[in-house]
């Protein structure tokens, strides 16, 4: 179970305190599909931050599966990150000095799984990569790029992932493929995703939508009650 | 995470950073391949001491006096023959070798040398062998330096004096030979039972004798010293062993080592400042990597510990480089300094050295490259979401406890390293002080650009000049690491040449004011007259005729002999020397020289240019004849016979006791050309002794001192006479052979400042790929850009050859105050150059590294950066 509790993070920007997210509540059970839109400068990003640990609110804390991030240092956080979260991003965020299947290998190293390997190349046949992990990420395309981040996202069998726009980079149709593979994941493994995006459409692929404004929650509802926007 | 993930991870994920890494660690390789050579070239030198100690001295035991041997000592040297010791003699000494074919003379050391010389080492001759038929007959064996001199060659016949000998060879190695003194005098070696027949020894000649001795197996060197010990001393003979030898030669290698490491250690530190830029320019290239790994759960222990492993493996292979480059430059130091070294050094590898170097190599690396690397760990994973500039994702807490820390370890690192290579604590410290002092200077004067250079920009000036002085302080510029880089190698070559041209100078001063060019030596009472008159027939000037009496003390005030080298009971516990009356005080015994010591003295009534009153009044003549006749001296030796003005000295002049009182002491310039004197007497002191003349004259015009020296050498055969200008060009030539060994070393750290200035320069390679990307979007021409590089680069490497040239010439007037306590004059020239040579390899690094703006499309250029 992910907790958000009355989020709150302002920034000092000379004279001013600027305030990017203002009490933000929610709590998303385990194996939910959740989406956080809104437009651009909403907090959506911060949120995002905040909830997976890679920043510390002002006010407020985040409860992930039972731990206040709140009360952990940078070290205790990066350790629970290691254990239960994954990762997502638009822009891949493969190391490029590591082949696929070393980008896969990563999380379970640093928690000194045995078996790292093995397991690796388990989750890259399952994205349709088998063949390619020995490439380097610039030896592949965009879709396969995202798909050896999700293979990693999934490598360490996260409660929680966490997708910053993830088709955000790529085109309709790989966009596609890759948000089937994370549904199909996440029904699977029943892990959690909180997937932020201005993407309506695949907002719609989401059990329930999140909408930020001014770094405040507007809505917060469940998707059979909305009809999607046309995808078009 | 296992230690081995750990490992490979990091091995993994330094593949392409690897090249670029290890370029950065290459700085280390120089001081490292420095050290090692140095150390190595030290150890194989002792080691070849070691083994040669007994060729070096040429016997079990060496005994030498510079007066005839009294009849005790050739009593006792008879016994010893008689009980089986070898005994074998040389007599040296400096006289005129004249070769009659060419008519030519030069000054050479005369060596006679008696059957047997010497017992142990070969002397190597050309053509091979001589030296065994030496004593067949009236053979010479001389420096090929000597032929040349005098136009000769083997088999032409060598004017000693009265004597001729047959020039049978040439001297290929002598043991114990450096082969910079046959620079300053040529020797020339003959049988010693045709000695008497030069007739060169006569009174007041100054003559060393040494007597080579080899024991037999049951007596050892210290069961002989105990046995003749107080005989020798007695009469004032030394005595030196093998052991003794090569004690000496190791430290006088270990003082070598010391000033080489110097240079050594500069060259690692400064190597280390390299290694700090270059991976403050990986670190920037890994503030993505990092995020990514601290998104993934890794810890900042276990980031570091990543790139830790990394930097350590790099400057590992970096430190390993630089030791193999340490093997080649060993090969290379005996060849450099060869006209110094006393032995033939066998090169051999030395692994301790190696591994000292290695080490060393592998800690400063690991020291500097610490200080950038733990700034990763402040490297927050939101920079996955959102990308901050380099310098904001770096930026860490104002008090970070790590980073005061590993800046301590430098500090104590930089002086453990002094303190350990140093010949003491307080000097290594002193050192590190130095090094510390040196690279601040150079900081602050890129501070002081860096904030000058934003004031001093207008608006009318070009483009591309406006461009380039605002690199200078626009941020993350490499102003500070470029200086300090460029700074150090200036620094170093420049102070080489300032010394060097001074020194060059000062003698050339000297014997300007000496007036005179030619100096006649070894003049007996009689010839004085003649000689002088010859001279000035010949139509050139006598500037000074100086009346020389050899003489001994055997009393000061009312103690004699053994007397003399007990703590003075009249003396005041106070040992802090003169006072200001000029009266000695200290209560320690005198040394054992004081009653060895022949002092050649002289008679006048007046004070020589070179010489100061320092205290009293100088002897003036006309002291009352009921008075002690008055003396002179040299305040220093008035220090170390613990003498002052009122006290008494009684010297053995020639078998008559004259007893004198100070009246005055003087400083004497004793680098001038021209007779100085420790003792100068009223002239009623030593007007019977007999005496010598040492006469200087000006002789000009060309061959003029040549074809003098010919008549004088024919005419008066015992005479000895130098040619000051050919003093001036030998000099001349040792100094340059110094500079050659110091110049190389120098050279080393100049190279060294390539690889540093290459990372200093990579450092800001992405901050000057996007301007320069973005200038070409914006409409710049490749032409523009590159001019606005070349504006930056020279203005860097002005201003870093400005301020080594600087420091240069504060560290040359320190050396040549201090040291060598002569007048400074900056040697512009030189230090021009050496500006000019910096400037434009700056130029030529910070183009070569700035390629990719150049060749890149501006939309490629903009995906890289």
């Amino acid at each position: 179970m992910l907790e958000a509790r009355q989020l709150t993070k302002e920034y000092q920007s000379g004279d001013h305190r600027l305030s990017v997210l203002r009490d933000v509540s929610f709590i998303v059970p385990d194996g939910a599909f959740v989406a956080i839109v809104g437009p651009s400068g909403s907090g959506k990003t911060t949120l995002l931050g905040l909830l997976a640990g890679l920043d510390v609110a002002t006010r407020g804390s985040v409860l992930l599966d039972g731990a206040d991030l709140s009360t952990m240092n940078e070290d205790q956080r990066a350790k629970l990150r290691g254990e239960k979260v994954g990762f997502v991003f638009q822009s891949f965020q493969l190391i490029p000095t590591l082949t696929a299947l070393e980008n896969v290998q990563v999380p379970l190293e640093l928690r000194g799984d045995d078996g790292a390997p093995a397991r690796a190349r388990e989750l890259l046949a399952r994205v349709g990569l088998g063949d390619r992990a020995h490439h380097f990420p610039n030896q592949l395309s965009g879709g396969e790029q995202q798909r050896v981040a999700i293979a990693r996202a999934f490598s360490n069998s996260p409660r929680l992932l966490f997708a910053d726009e993830p088709t955000g980079n790529l085109d309709s149709d790989t966009g596609a493929h890759i948000v089937e593979l994370l549904e199909t994941l996440n029904r699977e493994s029943g892990t959690t995703i909180v997937l932020v995006t201005h993407d309506l459409v695949l907002a719609h692929r989401a059990q329930r939508i999140i909408r930020l404004a001014d770094g405040a929650v507007v809505s917060d509802i469940m998707v059979e009650s909305v009809p999607a926007p046309d995808a078009t | 995470m296992r230690g081995s993930q750990l490992l490979a991870l990091a091995w993994r994920e330094s593949r392409t950073a690897r090249r670029r890494l290890l370029l950065y660690m290459s700085s280390i390789s120089l001081g490292v391949g420095a050290l090692v050579a140095i150390d190595s070239f030290a150890s194989n030198t002792q080691r070849s001491v070691r083994e040669q100690a007994r060729s070096l001295l040429g016997g079990d035991i060496a005994l030498s006096s510079r007066t005839a041997y009294t009849k005790p000592v050739l009593a006792a040297l008879d016994s010893m023959r008689r009980e089986g010791v070898g005994v074998t003699e040389v007599t040296s000494f400096a006289s005129m070798a004249l070769v009659q074919r060419s008519g030519l003379t030069r000054l050479a050391q005369i060596q006679a040398v008696a059957p047997g010389y010497p017992f142990y080492g070969e002397i190597i001759t050309k053509p091979a062998g001589e030296w065994a038929q030496l004593q067949t007959g009236r053979i010479a064996l001389v420096d090929p330096s000597l032929l040349i001199a005098l136009n000769a060659h083997v088999g032409d016949t060598l004017a000693l004096g009265f004597a001729r000998f047959i020039i049978a060879g040439t001297l290929v190695s002598v043991p114990g030979d450096v082969g910079v003194s046959t620079t300053i005098g040529p020797r020339v070696y003959i049988p010693a039972k045709y000695l008497d027949e030069t007739s060169l020894l006569l009174f007041g000649s100054r003559s060393d004798h040494k007597t080579l001795i080899k024991l037999p197996p049951a007596l050892t060197p210290a069961k002989f010293i105990f046995r003749f010990k107080t005989r020798l001393e007695k009469d004032q003979v030394r005595y030196r062993t093998a052991a003794e030898t090569e004690f000496n030669l190791a430290q006088a290698v270990d003082q070598l080592r010391d000033f080489l490491s110097i240079i050594g250690l500069v060259a690692l530190l400064l190597g280390g400042i390299g290694v700090a830029s270059g991976v403050n320019a990986f670190v920037m290239r890994k503030i993505d990597t990092v995020a990514i790994l601290r998104c993934l759960g890794a810890t900042s222990r276990q980031v570091l510990a990543i790139y830790l492993l990394q930097a350590v493996a790099m400057g590992f292979i970096g430190a390993a480089f630089g030791a193999l480059l340490g093997i080649g430059l060993q090969l290379g130091l005996p060849y450099v300094l060869k006209d110094f070294l006393p032995v033939d050094v066998t090169v051999t590898i030395e692994p301790l050295a190696l591994l000292t170097g290695l080490a060393v190599g592998v800690w400063v690396a690991l020291v500097f490259a610490l200080k950038p690397l733990i700034a990763l760990r402040n490297v927050s994973p939101l920079q996955t979401l959102r990308r901050e500039s380099d310098s904001v994702a770096l930026r860490g807490a104002a008090f970070d406890p790590l980073r005061v820390l590993v800046a301590l370890v430098i500090v104590l690192s930089v002086a453990a390293l002094g303190v350990a290579r140093a010949e003491n604590p307080l000097q290594g410290l002193g050192f590190s002080g130095a090094i510390a002092a040196a690279v601040a200077l150079l900081y602050g004067a890129a501070a002081v650009l860096s904030a000058s250079a934003r004031r001093v920009v207008r608006p009318s000036w070009p483009f591309v000049l406006r461009q380039g002085v605002a690199s200078l302080y626009r941020p993350g510029n490499q102003t500070r690491s470029v200086v300090l880089a460029l700074g150090f190698g200036v620094f170093l070559m420049s102070t080489v040449y300032q010394v060097q041209d001074n020194l060059l100078r000062t003698v050339a001063v000297k014997l300007d004011a000496s007036k005179a060019n030619v100096l006649f030596f070894d003049v007996q009472d009689d010839q004085g007259a003649p000689l002088d008159s010859l001279i000035r027939a010949s139509g050139y000037s006598v500037v000074q005729r100086t009346p020389l009496v050899p003489m001994k003390i055997v009393a000061i005030n009312s103690l004699v002999g053994e007397q003399l080298l007990k703590p003075d009971p009249g003396a005041l516990k106070d040992t802090a020397g003169q006072s200001g009356d000029g009266r000695g005080r200290g209560g320690g015994g005198r040394e054992r020289w004081v009653l060895r010591r022949e002092f050649r003295s002289t008679y006048r009534d007046s004070l020589m240019p070179s010489e100061k009153l320092s205290a009293g009044r100088f002897p003036k003549g006309g002291s009352p004849p009921d008075r002690l006749p008055e003396v002179s001296l040299d305040a220093d030796i008035a220090k170390g016979l613990r003498v002052g003005i009122h006290d008494t000295i009684t010297w053995d002049v020639q078998g008559v006791r004259v007893q004198t009182r100070i009246t005055s002491l003087r400083e004497v310039n004793w680098t001038r050309f021209e007779p100085n004197f420790f003792a100068v007497f009223e002239s009623r002191a030593l007007a019977k002794a007999p005496r010598q003349f040492v006469i200087l004259a000006d002789v000009r015009g060309e061959g003029a001192v040549a074809r003098l020296q010919r008549d004088v050498i024919t005419k008066f055969p015992n005479v000895a006479s130098l040619d000051l200008t050919l003093v001036q060009q030998t000099i001349g030539r040792v100094l340059d052979k110094v500079t050659t060994a110091i110049r190389f070393m120098a050279g080393l750290s100049l190279a060294l400042g390539i690889p540093v200035l290459f990372s200093a320069v990579s450092a800001t390679r992405r901050e000057r790929l996007r301007e320069g990307v973005l200038l070409k979007v914006l409409g710049a021409t490749r032409q523009q850009v590159g001019r606005v590089m070349l504006a930056e680069y020279l203005l860097l490497g002005s201003l870093g050859s400005v301020v080594g040239v600087i420091l240069s010439v504060a560290g040359a007037w320190g050396l040549m105050h201090y040291v060598f306590k002569q007048p400074f004059v900056p040697a512009l020239l030189p230090a021009s150059l050496v500006a000019l040579l910096m400037i434009a390899i700056a130029v030529s690094i910070g183009l070569l590294t700035g390629r990719e703006v150049f060749r890149e499309t501006p939309m490629a250029a903009l995906r890289e950066a």
